[in-house]
């Protein structure tokens, strides 16, 4: 599993719980497991906090207006702009876009770049493990501008075929948009490795940075990406906040993405003229307070540390996929030499619907069906999985409950 | 026959005993699906399957001397539990009947409140589906 940096661990993980409210309920008369957390994590009070506080004491609109909270609120949202960079490590603020989340990110770059930049006849790549919004709006761009979306394969152990990389990079490669962490099998794609073969081709590299970012350590100078995409959600924050990093090189060259206010530096009936990035790509009053709050969730992130947070997950990603090889008939999909805390499984003869609705009962949240990844079900011959998936607030206990209950509903549901 | 409402009562009544454990429900439901004769392969197909439901409903009808027989199967245990009570209640009614009638039962065993509204989604749409029939048999046996 990828360990990088120094050796930590969580010294208190009964403090950790304590700051997220949610976990501590009863759900159909059971202490609330939470294995949801690719689809959406839990927020803490920090965050909770910063919400309450902001509407409470510093709200107005953002950037237009000259009196004291209008200046306040505008400081807010420019410094979550500034600690976002900082913690992906952009070369500077104004490559940092907000977005409403990955979606809107991917979709702002194939509408922007992908229809100011590409021919018919050129080409994408992706791979088979996409998540929709890595599929879907590149699908729509090739079909709008008559090019041609290219697909590399996977192994069975949910890794992509790598050594395919060369031949399907051809001279009319313009974009390759890959998952930097995979929220169906929890795959870790060798990002940086691949950046310089892509550049040489002369494509861009795009990632789906939503399954990662909360998870591993993102440098995207280090990564030497052209753009990447996360949410807020996925990483402790508030719904309906993303991000989207852009090479200034890239995003000046860009046409704006939604055209209203805060995006204009001058409007005649004639001619309007745009603002400069990011303000460009912010049509509109954006999410003020769910962009202020997210800062919170960066830095509560920060304060835990990501090399714990990845040891803390490895050992519970370790300990599941150990113990639920165990259970009769139970199959793990995914099993990549490098994951996140992703864990995907069927179990023959058993449908996965039916274990999710029994895990319920049993107060485990988990997620069942395609995980909005059906090309890649299709390509291992699957309707869908089960899919447990682990943030720093889960705690090995509670794997064991998952497998011990598991395997007493399968026993139940073959009798 | 009985009727509509007859059966309906009795479902309510098997659950009544239940008294409202989750899990007790959840295992009746399996067992109810596990008693459903399985449909054979050849009406599992594409244009049987009951549109809204989160996993697979293959439904069929046939109208015979007046009344309806349905069969239906499900690729889950749970939803072929739920399928199971439907057809138990609507299969061997009449159209008129199927389509006047008020699924009651649904509510009064607490359906809505151990399968998710997804779920439901689900339930709703075959049960639409049936009355569709229904609809489509009485229009026939009118001309």
């Amino acid at each position: 599993m990828s360990n990088s940096g120094h050796i930590s661990q969580i010294d208190n993980l009964t403090q950790i719980r304590a700051e997220f409210p949610i976990l501590h309920q009863q759900v159909n008369g059971k202490p609330l497991v939470y294995f949801d957390n690719a689809a959406s994590n839990q927020k803490p009070l920090s965050v909770l906090n910063a919400l309450d506080h902001y509407y409470r004491n510093d709200h107005a609109n953002i950037h237009r207006g000259i009196h004291t909270l209008a200046e306040r609120a505008t400081e807010a949202y420019e410094l979550s702009r500034k600690r976002t960079a900082e913690f992906i490590n952009a070369a500077e603020p104004e490559e940092i876009i907000f977005t409403s989340g990955t979606t809107e990110g991917l979709n702002l770059v194939a509408s922007t770049y992908g229809r100011k930049l590409l021919k018919p006849g050129d080409e994408v790549l992706i791979t088979n493990m996409e998540h929709h919004s890595n599929i879907v709006p590149w699908q729509m761009l090739c079909e709008e501008k008559d090019l041609k979306l290219k697909v590399l394969p996977l192994r069975d152990n949910g890794e992509v075929k790598w050594e395919l990389l060369d031949s399907m990079l051809t001279e009319r490669t313009r974009i390759v948009s890959i998952v930097h962490a995979s929220n169906s099998l929890g795959t870790i794609n060798p990002i940086s490795e691949l950046s310089d073969k892509v550049h040489q081709a002369g494509a861009i590299l795009v990632v789906d940075g939503a399954q990662a970012s909360a998870h591993l350590e993102i440098d995207v100078q280090a990564l030497n990406c052209d753009f990447y995409a996360l949410s807020s959600h996925k990483m402790y924050g508030p719904t309906g906040v993303g991000v989207l990093y852009g090479k200034r090189k890239w995003l000046e060259k860009m046409p704006p993405y939604k055209g209203g206010g805060e995006m204009i530096k001058e409007v005649t009936l004639e001619k309007t003229t745009y603002s400069d990035i990011p303000h460009k790509f912010e049509a509109g009053t954006p999410n003020i307070a769910d962009v202020v709050a997210f800062k919170t969730a960066i830095e509560f992130i920060d304060e835990i540390g990501k090399n714990t947070i990845i040891q803390h997950e490895n050992k519970l990603l370790n300990h599941a996929h150990a113990e639920l090889e165990a259970i009769d008939g139970l199959r793990l999909i995914g099993t990549a030499a490098e994951k996140v805390g992703v864990v995907s499984f069927v179990v023959d003869g058993v449908h996965h619907f039916d274990l999710g609705v029994m895990l319920d009962t049993k107060g485990i949240a988990v997620r069942t069906g395609h995980h909005c990844t059906q090309p890649l079900m299709e390509c291992y011959g699957l309707e869908g999985t089960v899919r447990a998936s682990f943030s720093v607030y889960n705690t090995i206990e509670e794997v064991d409950l998952l497998v011990e209950s598991l395997d007493a509903i399968v026993k139940k549901l073959r009798n | 026959m009985k009727s509509i409402n007859h059966i309906q009562d009795e479902i309510i009544d098997e659950f009544s005993i239940l008294e409202g454990d989750l899990d007790m429900c959840v295992e009746y439901l399996i067992e109810l699906g596990k008693k459903l004769s399985p449909l054979s392969d050849k009406h599992r197909v594409e244009d049987n399957i009951v549109k809204g439901c989160q996993s697979k409903v293959w439904l069929i009808a046939n109208f015979q001397q007046g009344t309806i027989t349905f069969q239906a199967d499900s690729n889950t245990m749970i939803t072929k539990g739920l399928v199971s009570m439907l057809v138990r209640i609507l299969s061997g009614q009449n159209p008129d009947d199927i389509l006047n009638s008020d699924l009651y039962f649904i509510h009064k065993i607490g359906m809505n409140r151990f399968i998710g509204t997804q779920r439901s989604n689900g339930l709703a749409a075959m049960i639409k589906q049936m009355k569709l029939y229904a609809l489509a048999f009485m229009a026939k046996e009118q001309k």
